[in-house]
């Protein structure tokens, strides 16, 4: 798992740098992603960790270019896709992309396929999209998905409809339907949230498979970090719209820096332990409009908080091993300015 | 399917019974009876008034009566018109076909209408067109049909000479000639668009709201997600979505099609059931009356009926078995 080494003359498959997106909130712009920078190489799983509310799922979208249209938008910052950035591009351009080269699939499997449409005529919609196929080819090519994502009786779920499919089997659906064109990058967004513990492992399972069959790399956002653990090459903690700590999964299980990050994994229930309450962190992440303006944003949360974390803004900086932390309790963290003085 | 067809039309016939005999007490209660105003009391013979009424049957219990009513209707003797002094059935059999061709033709104003308005406005929510879209509709909603109608003639009939005031077809072309049937449709025309721009609002701006709630959902999401082209989205993805609500509606107007438009057919002088509906109040014509209200709670239900099973058939969700 030596996923840092990406060497200078290679490019990454998806770069996002300095990344603002806003959504307007009567008439003001609010930040829900801050700033946010990360590559993601082929062929690796990025998992993307925080509570509810930090902007995983808004920077999802924004790469995607999918913000509800007149509310949200990005203010900043590039996105790159193979050294594209599709940043500007328009509805018809992206499209071109959306589904092909990067594909998604979402937290909730009840509603995300239309209700009114069969299974078959849904997953050939993506494929006509793309390419130029016959009826009977797509027909043929949506039973292989099917059956590749591990429906066993693919020919007769073609003609149902989504209530008629139990939960895992929709997503099964919706990942049949993300990989049809065997995109070279999916982001899931919390995929397994809405699932059956069975179920989730099955489908974690079937992602793993799959990225490993077609190389494909996962932007992997979830705020389980168990499934992070069990999945993940990368980790990129997100804090209210911004990264707070950046390493490879192993890293960050040996040895987390951010406080946050150390009291999601003290969140983590664990079997061989016996605790009659489950450790929590105190507290919600504040609203957009209750954004702290200087100062490490977790500040009013965070159990090791001093006097300047309040006053001085830390910024995401990389130690001698190559683990990225934003957090005034590291020397690297500390602005420019703040280090000379 | 058909089973619950069944079943359906077989629950109808208390419902029925009970309507025609609601319907016969009320008629009967209304003040008058077919010879006040058809018989000039001064001129005739009091005694002979008196010796029809118990001819025809006025003087008999009411039970009686609707007895003797009942027994006819269901055998298919609907009563021979008081005013028009034909079968009833025969009066329906002239008068039906006119008001089908006002309603379809209405319905299909309205539908043309409703669903471009109704698919601008919700694919551009808050934007000046939706607005104006939006006023527009509510101030259709607003005005009456007799309003509208009495305007309508004014304008395009008295001012400008366009259409023609009254009458469903020019008498002096030959039935089922093609210039019968234009000529069906030049005097159609007004009364189908006054007819039609009264239910346009209601439709408009369901589906506006419709496409607007749809357009938030997540299919929607993962439809852009896929790369699908945003007009294929709203006028396939959402709006077949969001023709669910509007079964509701067509059920209603499936019923509208065939009650006639009574203020419209009566400002239009169209001969339709609308008119033949009014005209039987008036002269306290039983047999036609009874006929009519029958016919119309009949196909209400009907229409009732028809929406519920197109419901299955539209949204798969809803399964009718």
């Amino acid at each position: 798992m030596n996923n840092s080494q990406s060497n200078v003359n290679h490019e990454p498959l998806l770069q996002v740098k300095g990344l603002e997106t806003a959504f307007s909130i009567e008439g003001k712009d609010h930040n829900a992603v801050d700033g946010v920078s990360f590559n993601v190489e082929k062929g690796k799983i990025v998992g993307i960790v925080g509570e509810s509310g930090c902007g995983k799922s808004v920077m999802s979208l924004s790469v995607m270019n999918l913000l509800p249209k007149g509310i949200g938008k990005i203010r900043n910052g590039e996105v790159l896709f193979e050294g594209r950035n599709l940043e500007g591009l328009d509805d018809k351009e992206m499209n071109k992309i959306r589904g092909k080269d990067i594909s998604m699939i979402f937290q909730e499997p009840m509603t995300s396929l239309n209700p009114v449409f069969t299974i078959g005529y849904q997953l050939e919609e993506v494929l006509h999209n793309h390419f130029k196929l016959s009826k009977k080819e797509a027909t043929e090519k949506v039973v292989q998905l099917l059956s590749a994502v591990g429906i066993s009786r693919a020919e007769r779920i073609v003609d149902e409809y989504p209530h008629q499919l139990s939960g895992g089997m929709r997503q099964r659906v919706m990942i049949a339907m993300a990989i049809a064109c065997q995109p070279k990058l999916l982001i899931a967004d919390e995929p397994t949230t809405a699932l059956d513990v069975t179920v989730q492992a099955q489908i974690l399972e079937l992602l793993q498979d799959i990225q490993k069959k077609n190389d494909m790399a996962i932007i992997f956002i979830t705020h389980d970090l168990g499934v992070v653990s069990e999945t993940c090459d990368e980790v990129i903690v997100m804090y209210a719209g911004r990264i707070v700590e950046r390493t490879d999964v192993q890293r960050l299980f040996n040895s987390p820096k951010h406080p946050y990050t150390e009291l999601l994994m003290g969140a983590i229930p664990r079997l061989e332990e016996e605790k009659d309450m489950l450790a929590t962190i105190d507290g919600i992440v504040p609203s957009l409009t209750k954004m702290p303006e200087v100062g490490c944003r977790f500040a009013n949360r965070c159990p090791k908080a001093m006097k300047e974390c309040t006053t001085v803004t830390p910024k995401l900086a990389k130690n001698e091993e190559g683990h990225e932390v934003a957090c005034l309790l590291y020397e690297t963290s500390r602005p420019e300015e703040e280090v000379l003085r | 399917m058909l089973k619950y067809t069944l079943r359906r039309l077989l629950g109808m016939i208390p419902m029925l019974l009970l309507i025609s005999i609601v319907v016969f007490f009320l008629a009967l209660a209304m003040p008058g009876d077919p010879f006040s105003g058809e018989i000039d009391p001064n001129n005739t013979d009091p005694e002979y008034i008196e010796e029809m009424r118990e001819k025809l049957g006025y003087n008999d219990p009411i039970h009686v009566q609707y007895y003797d009513w009942i027994t006819g209707f269901v055998q298919g003797d609907f009563g021979k018109s008081v005013k028009y002094k034909i079968p009833v059935s025969d009066l329906v059999a002239q008068r039906l076909p006119n008001t089908l061709f006002l309603g379809i033709m209405s319905l299909v104003i309205t539908y043309c209408f409703a669903f471009a308005m109704g698919m601008t406005a919700g694919r551009r929510p808050y934007t000046k067109l939706d607005h104006f879209i939006g006023g527009f509709n509510y101030m259709m909603l607003a005005i009456p049909s007799y309003i509208a109608g009495v305007f309508a003639i004014y304008f395009f009939s008295f001012q400008l000479g366009w259409f023609p005031f009254n009458g469903s077809v020019n008498i002096a072309v030959d039935e089922g000639t093609l210039d019968w049937w234009l000529s069906k449709v030049y005097h159609t025309f007004l009364p189908a668009l006054v007819l039609g721009a009264m239910g346009t609002a209601s439709y408009t701006q369901f589906l506006r709201n419709d496409i607007i709630d749809n357009s938030n959902k997540d299919f929607v999401r993962t439809a852009r997600a896929k790369g699908t082209p945003e007009s294929r989205i709203y006028n396939h993805h959402i709006l077949r979505n969001s023709v669910i609500p509007l079964i509701t509606f067509l059920g209603f107007d499936l019923v509208s099609l065939v009650n006639g438009a009574l203020i419209t057919e009566t400002i239009f002088t169209y001969p339709g059931l609308g008119q033949l509906f009014l005209t039987s109040v008036q002269a306290s014509d039983y047999p036609t009356l009874m006929t009519l209200t029958l016919m119309f709670s009949f196909i209400v239900l009907i229409g009732n009926l028809i929406a519920d099973i197109l419901y299955g058939i539209v949204d798969p969700r809803i399964r009718i078995d």
